[in-house]
């Protein structure tokens, strides 16, 4: 498959170019998306497709969703942006109870297989209201999937599939991926069914399970492991936390009975909170460690960026937590 | 503009049906004979039965939980209706949406929201999808007074303005958001005044009054139909029974509820009937007693039909069920 190496924003470009080119059906809408105002994933687009296909809105969040749910449940396949995650809230309404829910309420006479795409500003010293990783209300809401992406290839693919699904698919881009770069697959029938985990880096003694931007977090510590400590980690990059990829998941863990889940989202009651339950549940008696947490702090996210910089997981949380998993007291007993 | 005789009969056909299927409701409820949650819409025929001569098959309706004579007015079948609200296999989605949350796309009707104000934003969207496909269709967006004070309200109305799509509010202005007479709610004395601030036209009719309503409608579906934008219709009308079944309403004046039930727009509209040589005191018996029948019919047959099975748990919730962890 020929291959490309470009950034993130190029590649969700790519993506969204490819859907709009090969289906009439898609569309998309937000705020500030159509040239010559837009410089994220969608530039140039408007330019190429016309504004009746990438159109520009009020700043109207509960509005973007709510259209592109009416012109989904007529049979589109629109592509709704919400800025910056943070403002996601006043869309929840519509996201919640009308895309989530149509399809069972309905019983399938009515569905609303909407994309919305979203972005973390988090490290951008943006303050507490511009800043937060918040995939985990959407994970709580039956109906939805979530996806969040790593990497451009993995970017790309997803979210083609993401905009043909027929389920509403919540699309959680990271500000601080966008420039990143990597190879990307140039078909335009490349895509990355959703619940399925990717290995990012294999190993034996201990898993990191992550997604998004913390999966970095995760391979600079893998690589820290292992040339400082001489420990293997096992790198799983979730992609979609729903559906929830449970068995690459565990099976990774079965083999190095040890885990750390890594994610920006606020710790408490964050996503990992869910997969470590998962874990126990399936490995209670093989695991070697509880299972270790590494989350941003339970703060509202603080500007300054001397005291953001504490809040997120870094590459050596992530190896301290590694290493407590290695030194527990079981682990001890064991030798 | 004058109708029909035969538009006439059929308005007042269908009022006669809105208000048995509340009735029987209310009845059956009210006696303990069966249990289902209900806002009942008894008292606002006279719009949906407007709405349901003036709109085309394939025009498209958003409504509310007090939806009952909409989805009726649109063509919904009463067993459809009956069965959803009963938790029923006959109902229109299985007995899995409830009374809150009928859609037939069939019959146009495309959502009906239990959130105050997230209707508008959906029916944008319809309309946006008929525009793109260059139908000239229209979807008409039901709701009542509290809509209007909603952020998602104002959203969608703006956008709709903004893009001259093919869309119609109806705010069936009850006088009361739930509890709340609308006074104490806004400012404005009109509704409809709040159209001119997103530049679109406004109108305030009798919503008692079906040939009133209707006229109304049909300017604003023409001129949606033709490309030239949303229209506001403020239909001023009263509920009878409150805001839930069972609801006291002791918060509604005694003199404003006697005065709502002499304008009862049913018993009015049979007059009109009667005094403009339209029908006779038989023909009309005889429409009531049709509808009696076919609602005590429909509700014979849902009560006869099963509860939805179990295994309706794990269909619909995404199009190819996905496994949790247990």
């Amino acid at each position: 498959m020929d291959s490309k190496e470009m950034t993130m924003r190029e590649a969700l470009n790519l993506a969204l170019d490819q859907a709009l080119e090969k289906d009439e059906r898609v569309f998309l809408l937000g705020e500030d998306i159509a040239d010559p105002g837009a410089s994220g994933p969608t530039a140039g687009l408007s330019t190429k497709y016309g504004h009746d296909r990438v159109m520009d809105t009020p700043i109207s969040e509960a509005a973007i969703v709510g259209a592109a749910i009416g012109a989904a449940i007529d049979g589109l396949l629109p592509v709704a942006e919400i800025m910056i995650m943070d403002f996601i809230g006043i869309a929840a309404d519509q996201i919640i109870n009308n895309a989530a829910k149509l399809r069972f309420m309905t019983a399938g006479r009515t569905t609303a297989p909407i994309t919305v795409r979203t972005q973390v500003y988090g490290g951008l010293a943006t303050g507490a209201t511009h800043s937060q990783t918040l995939e985990a209300w959407f994970m709580h809401i039956p109906g939805m999937k979530v996806i969040v992406p790593s990497t451009p290839r993995d970017g790309k693919g997803l979210l083609t599939s993401a905009i043909f699904d027929e389920d509403p698919c919540l699309f959680v881009e990271t500000i601080r991926l966008q420039g990143q770069k990597g190879p990307v697959p140039t078909d335009p029938d490349f895509a990355i069914p959703l619940g399925q985990a990717d290995v990012k880096r294999p190993g034996t003694d201990v898993t990191l399970i992550c997604y998004g931007r913390s999966v970095h977090d995760a391979l600079a510590a893998a690589a820290t492991l292992q040339d400082e400590h001489a420990v293997s980690a096992e790198v799983v990059d979730l992609r979609t936390l729903v559906p929830l990829d449970v068995d690459t998941m565990v099976s990774s863990v079965r083999r190095t009975r040890r885990a750390v889940v890594v994610h920006d989202a606020v710790r408490f009651a964050g996503p990992g909170a869910e997969i470590v339950a998962t874990l126990q549940a399936e490995l209670f008696g093989e695991l070697e460690a509880p299972v270790e947490r590494v989350g941003a702090r339970f703060v509202p996210t603080p500007a300054a960026a001397a005291l953001e910089a504490q809040v997120y997981p870094s590459p050596a949380r992530v190896v301290q937590a590694a290493q407590r998993t290695l030194q527990s007291a079981k682990a001890g007993i064991h030798g | 503009m004058t109708r029909s005789a035969e538009v006439q009969r059929r308005i007042y056909a269908l009022m006669v049906l809105m208000k048995a299927a509340d009735d029987r409701l209310s009845k059956g409820i009210g006696t303990g004979e069966f249990i289902c949650v209900y806002w009942p819409s008894r008292g606002q025929e006279a719009i949906a039965a407007a709405m349901g001569i003036s709109l085309r098959r394939d025009d498209q309706l958003v409504t509310t939980y007090r939806g009952l004579h909409d989805l009726i007015g649109k063509g919904v079948p009463l067993e459809e209706i009956y069965g959803e609200m009963m938790g029923r296999t006959l109902g229109a989605s299985r007995g899995k949406g409830g009374t809150m949350h009928i859609a037939n796309p069939e019959a146009g009707v495309m959502l009906s929201t239990g959130i105050v104000g997230a209707g508008p934003p959906v029916g944008v969207g319809l309309a946006m999808a008929a525009k793109r496909k260059g139908l000239d269709r229209v979807t008409v967006v039901s709701f009542g007074v509290g809509a209007t004070t909603t952020g998602s309200f104002h959203e969608a109305a703006n956008m709709a303005a903004l893009w001259d799509l093919p869309v119609v509010f109806v705010c069936q202005n009850n006088l009361y958001a739930e509890m709340t007479p609308t006074r104490d709610t806004m400012k404005l004395e009109h509704v409809a005044d709040r159209a001119a601030g997103y530049g679109m036209p406004g109108v305030r009719v009798d919503g008692n009054d079906p040939l009133a309503v209707a006229t109304a409608l049909d300017e604003a579906l023409n001129k949606a139909r033709h490309g030239d934008g949303p229209t506001f219709v403020e239909c001023v009308t009263f509920r009878f029974r409150g805001h839930y079944f069972g609801d006291r309403m002791r918060y509604i004046p005694k003199d404003q509820l006697d005065s709502a039930l002499a304008a009862d727009p049913v018993p009015r509209f049979r007059a009109h009937l009667l005094d403009t040589g339209v029908a006779t005191d038989e023909e009309l018996t005889r429409v009531e007693a049709v509808a009696a029948q076919q609602v005590e019919t429909a509700l014979q047959t849902v009560m006869s039909a099963d509860a939805p099975s179990i295994d309706e748990l794990d269909r619909d919730v995404y199009a190819t069920p996905i496994r949790f962890p247990v």
